[in-house]
């Protein structure tokens, strides 16, 4: 029975981990881009989403709707405001970008918390589910919301497989994160295929915060701890890697599920990243890294 | 309009407060100019940590509109702590050294006023907190009088929280429902160290025996393998021990259809934003609180509780009333010192005794284990437990005040329910 808690409990958590993480490995992947205001991407996803349900009765799906929304905008905010000023700043030089992209985000994820603790305070907020009530799988008292949450995490990445491997526009994707000189040699323009990789990532953050707010709920204090989450799982993954991203989710989340369950749940966080030392320590390059 | 809340707030409170303030001019203040100030350093953007701010604030615009202290006002300057025990210190030495502040009032976070108190010893600062309740604290003036007698606990400390729960727990859980074993579940803090040690020696003397204790991280996002392995032991109730944590917990519970009651001590249920914060997941949910909207303790407890709802928009935290009761109990001391040298604030710190929100207002003297921490019982500040039921807090216990029954989710199975 309890491996089978285990098992339950692990899938979901690590599908929402997964979730969270392919939008960042994908940022990175394309754009370069190591984004640490992600996690204020996500928190504000969850938290407008909650607000929007709480106070003007949008109810579950339609708090999730304009949760989604919100991400989406934030994502956009921050590549207009904070990321394409740096990439275009003739005072940055080129070798230096991206070093001061990752301090640029860092600072503005700081500042998207402390703009949440202002206007939301810093108390967690749950989103409603959005199938409430339990369901008995094999013996083990299950939340049907826990169910959907891993449905439509698979569901969104698969369509996101699908989209990168089998459209024409996943193959630029591809060329981009593989030599974006060739694919500008060949005609295309970088600044619209950024564009969609900001898009994707904005969809895929904010449906990862409102899912996250429906399932444990979500705090502007969570901002940074979801940032490393993210971060430790594409480093465990592989940065740039969509495929090692989601194997790691699936390694930190049971390895997390496991201690909580097994040892004890203050010891949660340890393993991963054990796990992520010895990683680093035998391969740096992460499970399916190449750069 | 501060008149009519006066009025409501009857006549022998009003009485005992202007007494409490003192209402004559001093000769030893006369050298003393300019409003007198006291440092509010709390979590602005916690719920619990604004309610502490407005509680301070609520209680200076009273004495200021009623002549003040001595004919001084009072003014409360605000400082972030930011829920952090380095950024507090930092206040607390901004407060007394750059500000000038008399006496600060400051946080429901015991860790943060463990740090806090060396600074009011160093710097000779009457400085009380209005909600945290680690033991260490007033351990710490008991044990050491001369060098921490300036630091005050305007609420009870965990022991005293613990036999609390147990005497409610007696009369709601083992009485009422018939039920015989209790879980703890408290988050892992300076404050439920105690709390847990008493639990664990009162519950069982309450009719509860303890199968199960479970500490956690106050980290803690996930609570579904607490909540299975709580369930593994088959209790009647679980008994809380949180305030670092709310929302989660109680949501999860919620959610995973959690068929155990929550009873014990879950500090941010007692705010009434809790409820929407939750989606509702508080439904049934029992904690200790101060008090609850439309219960009079004392002729000042729905005055104070309507005037937070007109200027801030919601009912506060507990810490609320109590920030509000320190910082009169300090314009009193002030004002019976007819000084703000803080050992003559101190001396008569000690002698206050006066109505407050949430009862009778006094510490316990030098003598006592529990040195300068509110008094606890029927004739002082006594405490309540309320129940989130569809929406409202309602008082369930003790049954001299409350006249409620529990009610509790489909979901929840009470010894009652399972014997149908």
């Amino acid at each position: 029975m309890l491996a089978l808690q285990i098992l339950i409990d692990g899938f979901a958590i690590s599908a929402l981990y997964g979730l969270g993480a392919i939008g960042f490995t994908l940022m990175f992947g394309v754009c370069g881009v190591l984004n640490l205001a992600h996690g204020g991407i996500m928190v504000i996803a969850g938290i407008i989403g909650w607000w929007a349900a709480a106070n003007y009765g949008a109810g579950p799906y339609g708090g999730a709707a304009i949760g989604v929304l919100a991400g989406l905008v934030a994502a956009y905010v921050t590549y207009f405001a904070i990321i394409r000023p740096v990439q275009r700043s003739r005072a940055i030089p080129k070798e230096e970008e991206e070093i001061f992209v990752l301090t640029a985000t860092l600072l503005w994820g700081i500042m998207l918390q402390v703009g949440l603790d202002y206007l939301f305070s810093n108390n967690p907020v749950t989103m409603r589910s959005m199938i409430p009530g339990v369901i008995s799988l094999a013996g083990v008292r299950t939340p049907r919301n826990e169910i959907l949450i891993a449905v439509v995490c698979w569901v969104v990445i698969g369509l996101l497989t699908l989209l990168v491997n089998r459209t024409r526009l996943g193959k630029q994707l591809l060329a981009a994160s593989i030599n974006p000189r060739a694919l500008t040699l060949l005609g295309f323009e970088l600044s619209r295929i950024y564009m969609v990789v900001w898009t994707i990532y904005g969809l895929l953050a904010g449906l990862a915060g409102v899912l996250l707010a429906s399932f444990i709920g979500v705090s502007s204090a969570n901002a940074g701890a979801l940032t490393a989450s993210a971060f430790t799982i594409v480093i465990l993954g592989g940065l740039g890697s969509v495929p090692g991203s989601l194997i790691a989710a699936y390694v930190v989340g049971y390895a997390e599920t496991i201690t909580a369950y097994l040892i004890a749940p203050t010891l949660r966080p340890i393993p991963a990243l054990l796990i992520l030392v010895v990683v680093l320590y035998l391969r740096p390059q992460g499970l399916l890294g190449r750069r | 309009m501060r008149q009519g809340w006066i009025t409501r707030a009857g006549i022998g409170a009003a009485a005992a407060l202007s007494l409490a303030i003192g209402a004559s001019p001093a000769p030893a203040q006369a050298a003393e100019k300019g409003p007198i100030k006291i440092g509010v350093i709390s979590e602005q953007s916690a719920i619990v940590g604004q309610s502490i701010s407005h509680g301070a604030e609520l209680a200076a615009d009273y004495i200021n509109a009623h002549g003040g202290v001595d004919g001084r006002k009072i003014k409360i300057l605000l400082y972030d702590d930011h829920s952090s025990a380095a950024d507090a210190v930092r206040a607390f030495q901004r407060a007394a050294e750059q500000d000038h502040v008399k006496a600060v009032v400051t946080t429901f976070i015991s860790e943060i006023a463990l740090a806090l108190e060396p600074w009011s010893a160093r710097l000779h600062i009457p400085t009380i907190t209005p909600g945290a309740a680690s033991n260490l604290i007033t351990k710490q003036i008991h044990d050491n009088y001369a060098r921490y007698k300036y630091m005050f606990e305007g609420w009870f400390p965990a022991t005293i929280l613990a036999q609390a729960v147990c005497d409610s727990s007696h009369d709601l859980f083992a009485k009422d429902l018939h039920m015989k074993t209790a879980a703890i579940m408290s988050e892992d803090a300076d404050w439920t160290k105690p709390l847990d040690e008493g639990y664990v020696k009162c519950l069982p003397k309450a009719g509860l025996k303890v199968v199960d204790e479970v500490a956690f991280n106050p980290d803690t996002t996930d609570f579904t393998p607490i909540f299975n392995k709580i369930e593994a032991k088959h209790p009647d109730v679980i008994i809380t021990g949180i305030a670092h944590v709310g929302v989660q917990p109680t949501v999860q519970w919620h959610d995973q259809q959690v068929p155990i009651p929550f009873g014990g001590i879950s500090a941010q249920a007692t705010n009434l934003t809790f409820w929407k914060d939750t989606n509702g997941a508080a439904n049934g949910v029992i904690t200790q609180t101060g008090t609850v909207p439309g219960l009079a303790i004392t002729p000042l407890t729905i005055p104070v509780g309507e005037e937070f709802v007109k200027k801030y928009g919601h009912f506060p935290a507990f810490v609320g009333f109590t920030a509000y009761d320190a910082v009169q109990a300090l314009a009193g001391a002030m004002g019976r010192a007819h000084s703000t040298n803080p050992d003559a604030v101190v001396t008569q710190m000690e002698k206050t005794d006066m109505v407050g929100t949430l009862g009778q207002y006094a510490f316990h003297g030098r003598k006592s284990k529990y040195t300068h921490s509110l008094r606890y019982g029927p004739k002082w500040v006594p405490t309540v437990f309320m129940q989130w039921q569809n929406g409202k807090q309602v008082c369930v216990w003790p049954a001299s005040k409350c006249h409620n029954k529990m009610i509790f989710p489909p979901f929840i199975k009470t010894t009652k329910t399972a014997a149908k």
